[in-house]
């Protein structure tokens, strides 16, 4: 049960992000959960709006996109989604393949409303 | 609206303390491993049976994770190597600034062999880099031999697996061959030892790994600097 915690994390990047564009509002975050990382995506989304309420970010949208484990071949290059474990090339069956990806947990955008900036500029 | 791309990692942090950690060990050449499992799988009396069993001149550290209590520390220290307790107050994991921090009470440059046994849990540590040399990951026969299928992250992850409690194979259903075939699936370099903290058979394949794995990052250390 360590998605609080991470929710933290995010919310921290959030805020430093939020902190480089003055005036700004950050209306979505988008991260990426790999099947490998070990979260989830249901308690990760709990801790968030738990984290959120009451504060300036109260309103802050959370996606989460699902990574699957990808493999590839290094006997003929061909990369693919490792499902239920199985790891063997679908290409020309070879038996060990690398894995690729599938442990992500990044923050991948952030969506900003500059209106509010925008707003500021105009009345100063 | 603008959405603006990241691409930042959620434990940046962490991993670029681990990072550090992990060139600080490579620079004293010590070998460090992250042993994670199940609560109750074995972590603690695998490194029990080790302590005991190698030579007092060995420079080797243990640094032990639980939630709560001191229980752990004061079952290793027993053995006269430098022993201490993290105690995380909830947290369900290490992170690297816990390791960071405990390892200001020791010099670095006496240590070859370091032991992080994470807390009890085979989830969330496998998150959290260290800045280990390899993550063990510890399986008991009276667990179920589909774990590395039900957690594949750790499994993934792990260099070695320790098969620990085999003594008791006859009295649980166990199926060892597809616990290795599981595992295999999952990860298929991973090394598998099958160990009794018991009975103590099948600790001569930890034990040499442990030395072979020391040795190498001692020659690592050696070229860096020579």
């Amino acid at each position: 049960m360590h998605e609080l915690s991470i929710a933290q994390s995010v919310l921290a990047a959030v805020r430093a992000e939020a902190e480089r564009r003055p005036g700004a509002r950050v209306c979505k975050v988008g991260l990426r959960v790999g099947e490998l990382a070990g979260l989830d995506p249901e308690a990760l989304r709990f801790g968030f709006e738990v984290l959120v309420r009451g504060t300036e970010l109260e309103a802050l949208q959370l996606e989460i996109e699902h990574c699957p484990r990808r493999q590839r071949c290094p006997q003929c290059g061909n990369e693919f989604i490792a499902r239920d474990y199985e790891i063997t090339c679908p290409g020309c069956g070879a038996a060990r393949t690398e894995c690729m990806g599938g442990d992500e947990l990044e923050i991948a955008y952030l969506e900003i409303e500059e209106e509010a900036l925008k707003a500021e500029n105009s009345s100063s | 609206m603008e959405r603006v791309s990241v691409a930042r990692k959620v434990l940046g942090e962490n991993d670029r303390l681990a990072a550090e950690l992990r060139a600080r060990f490579r620079e004293h050449g010590i070998f460090c491993l992250n042993l994670i499992s199940s609560p109750g799988s074995g972590k603690t009396s695998l490194l029990e049976k080790t302590l005991e069993a190698l030579p007092r001149a060995e420079r080797v550290a243990v640094l032990t994770g639980d939630i709560q209590t001191d229980n752990d520390a004061r079952r290793l220290a027993r053995f006269g190597f430098p022993v201490q307790q993290i105690t995380t107050g909830g947290a369900c994991h290490l992170d690297a600034r816990m390791v960071e921090r405990a390892l200001s009470e020791w010099r670095l440059a006496d240590l070859d062999i370091l032991f992080i046994e994470n807390v009890g849990n085979l989830v969330c540590p496998t998150s959290y880099d260290l800045g280990e040399a390899v993550k063990v990951v510890v399986l008991s026969v009276t667990e179920g031999e589909d774990k590395p299928l039900k957690y594949p992250g750790i499994f993934a992850k792990a260099g070695l697996m320790v098969l620990n409690k085999i003594d008791l194979l006859p009295y649980v259903p166990f199926d060892i061959a597809l616990a290795r075939e599981n595992a295999r699936r999952v990860h298929p370099d991973v090394r598998i030892v099958e160990v009794s903290c018991t009975t103590g058979e099948g600790l001569d394949g930890w034990l040499g790994w442990l030395k072979e794995q020391r040795e190498a990052a001692r020659v690592a250390a050696a070229k860096q600097t020579g």
